[in-house]
């Protein structure tokens, strides 16, 4: 086991550096020039120069992105080129309402997908499974904004009952977090649904119901248990999926989360933000992975890690 | 793609009659022909051109028309036919879907297949390519790529191929894998043949099924992220049409026209829900081992 977590974290550290060495690459080689921003239309060819030497944007590529990691190990992410802040600090700043937005969606998602699947399952095969299996389908195919837009529109336009967007109280929190628990209960609708098919079909869950006990009992203090095991080890994977999509939640609702950072700063070619927020996104990536492959072996002795 | 082997290994026939049993998978086929249709057809159907910002398309306050007996679905915020508009964003939707999904399968597919039957340092080498893509934030990736460069139409759909392929070359070269370890393969590199005749004429026909599968769900992640993309506004870029983009230049007007975002979003639902309700099918139908699992 630690053996395997030794290995497993070398790995991830590798790949760590791998997605910087890409998007340092990708954004040193993108025709959009950070300098022309930051100096404005109106500058003087020497301004810009002044500008562009300042920050060290006239070195080679190898030498800008060896400076760029030893700031890393030195917990330095570099400044904002037009904020002047600390990236690590602006993103420091930030984390407390995406990790709190993560929190919510994914608490929404659980108890909306897993209700969702565990009533297929009993009801399997008759008219309420294959009404939440087709809404399963239809929350895997409806782009967020959409549903953004549409969550907006009824509870806060027109139902008056949440803040249109903003951060700070409970209230502002509701409509993204239900939105992406809407959005991502499909996914756990059907790996619950799955799950706990099988599970109804074991020898102990006949037991029981021989015994006398009711089916809702049975099913919700035998079944659920069980089941539910193998869903929650999905939970890493999900970590990374909404990481994935939080820059589009985020701008629509005004979250001040780290994807509204990243948007703000694309538009503004605000290169270390980008690069801050795309690190810390694929390090929530990576450690969700492998919490969910670190997890399997507990929910079920018969996978070995290897 | 109409290769022979490919019938010997799936039995179209038998694929399309158990696919006409599965009611969902019926209604996503019936689904995707219509927005097809209504695609090729648009110029016939459209009662008005889609850039025409009519006079008459604005209330007298400037505001944008609800529907209504001459604009069936409404007008936009600069009096366009909105009716018209979601015909000719469906074309941008297919376009899209199909080139940008098309290279993702094409990237996804070479990569897995050389570094399923190479192994060794190839597939090393390719594999922790793919681990690396996977700990991307993607749509961060996608969005910054698109905003970055001048978006065009066929930028937008590379950038989603780049974004897209992953998925498809890790089952893709799960599959090479088991198949090169088969007793025929050996058996042909033994008659002579040579790499490219066993890697094109044995090994792919196995994994058209998988491929045909992951095409069509692909189709239906492509939908989404270029409509996610133009509804940012760094995707498809206007006056050409494109249901994503149509919600970006009117969201301002969502609260007083809401049918102005809510109908390009259903026509977005709808054609991924159909794409994804005929790929799930074709799993089914395709794939002996996933049958009656979920």
């Amino acid at each position: 086991m630690a053996a395997y977590l030794a290995r497993r974290l070398v790995q991830s550290v590798l790949i760590l550096l791998g997605v910087s060495l890409i998007t340092f690459l990708l954004l040193y080689v993108l025709p959009a020039d950070p300098v022309r921003q930051i100096a404005g239309r109106s500058a003087t060819p020497e301004t810009v120069e002044n500008i562009r030497r300042q920050l060290g944007l006239d070195q080679p590529f190898l030498v800008q992105y060896g400076r760029y990691l030893w700031g890393l190990l030195h917990g330095d992410m570099g400044r904002s080129y037009l904020q002047k802040t600390e990236v690590a600090a602006l993103v420091a700043s930030r984390l407390p309402a995406t990790l709190l937005l993560m929190l919510g969606a994914i608490l929404s998602e659980l108890v909306i997908g897993l209700s969702m699947g565990i009533a297929a399952a009993v009801w399997r095969g008759k008219w309420p499974d294959q009404v939440l299996m087709m809404t399963s389908f239809i929350t895997v195919s409806a782009p967020q904004f959409v549903v953004s837009l549409l969550m907006l529109y009824v509870f806060a336009v027109q139902l008056r009952w949440f803040p249109i967007g903003g951060y700070g109280t409970f209230a502002h929190l509701v409509l993204p977090a239900l939105t992406l628990g809407i959005l991502g209960s499909g996914w756990y609708a059907r790996m619950m649904r799955s799950s706990m098919i099988d599970v109804l079909r074991t020898d102990f869950i006949r037991t029981a119901r021989a015994k006398g006990l009711s089916r809702s009992r049975v099913v919700l203090r035998h079944g659920l248990p069980n089941a539910i095991l193998p869903v929650i080890a999905m939970i890493g994977i999900d970590i990374g999926i909404f990481m994935g999509g939080i820059v589009v939640v985020e701008s629509v609702f005004g979250w001040p989360g780290i994807g509204q950072l990243a948007w703000q700063a694309i538009q503004r070619v605000d290169i270390p933000i980008i690069m801050g927020v795309t690190l810390v996104s694929a390090c929530a990536i990576v450690l969700g992975n492998l919490l969910a492959d670190v997890l399997a072996p507990f929910i079920d002795p018969r996978i070995k890690l290897r | 793609m109409a290769n022979g082997s490919v019938v010997s290994a799936a039995r179209p026939a038998g694929v399309i009659s158990r696919l006409a049993k599965h009611k969902p998978a019926v209604f996503g086929a019936l689904v995707i022909l219509g927005i097809v249709a209504a695609a090729i057809l648009a110029p016939m159907i459209a009662p008005f051109a889609p850039d025409d910002q009519m006079f008459d398309g604005l209330t007298l306050e400037g505001a944008p028309m609800p529907p209504d007996g001459k604009f069936l679905m409404g007008t936009d915020l600069l009096g366009r036919d909105l009716f018209s508009r979601i015909l000719y964003g469906a074309r941008t939707s297919l376009v899209i879907g199909v080139v940008a999904n098309g290279l993702a399968l094409l990237i996804g597919t070479l990569v897995g297949l050389t570094a399923g039957y190479f192994g060794g340092w190839i597939s090393a080498v390719l594999m922790r390519l793919t681990d690396l893509m996977m700990a991307f934030p993607a749509l961060l990736l996608a969005i910054c790529l698109a905003a970055i460069f001048q978006p065009s139409l066929w930028i937008v759909a590379l950038v989603i191929a780049l974004v897209n392929w992953v998925q498809t070359a890790r089952v893709i070269y799960a599959e090479t894998t088991a198949i090169a370890a088969r007793d025929f393969i050996a058996a042909e590199r033994t008659l002579g043949a040579g790499t490219g005749r066993i890697l094109f004429r044995h090994i792919l026909p196995h994994l058209m099924p998988t491929i045909i599968v992951w095409g069509t769900l692909g189709i239906s992640t492509t939908v989404l992220l270029e409509a996610t993309l133009s509804f940012l506004g760094v995707g498809v870029q206007p006056p050409t049409p494109s249901w994503g983009n149509i919600i970006f230049e009117n969201q301002t007007y969502f609260q007083s026209a809401p049918w102005l975002v809510f109908i390009p979003g259903a026509a977005i639902i709808l054609l991924a829900l159909a794409f994804n309700l005929v790929g799930d099918a074709l799993r089914d139908v395709l794939d002996p081992t996933q049958r009656g699992r979920a």
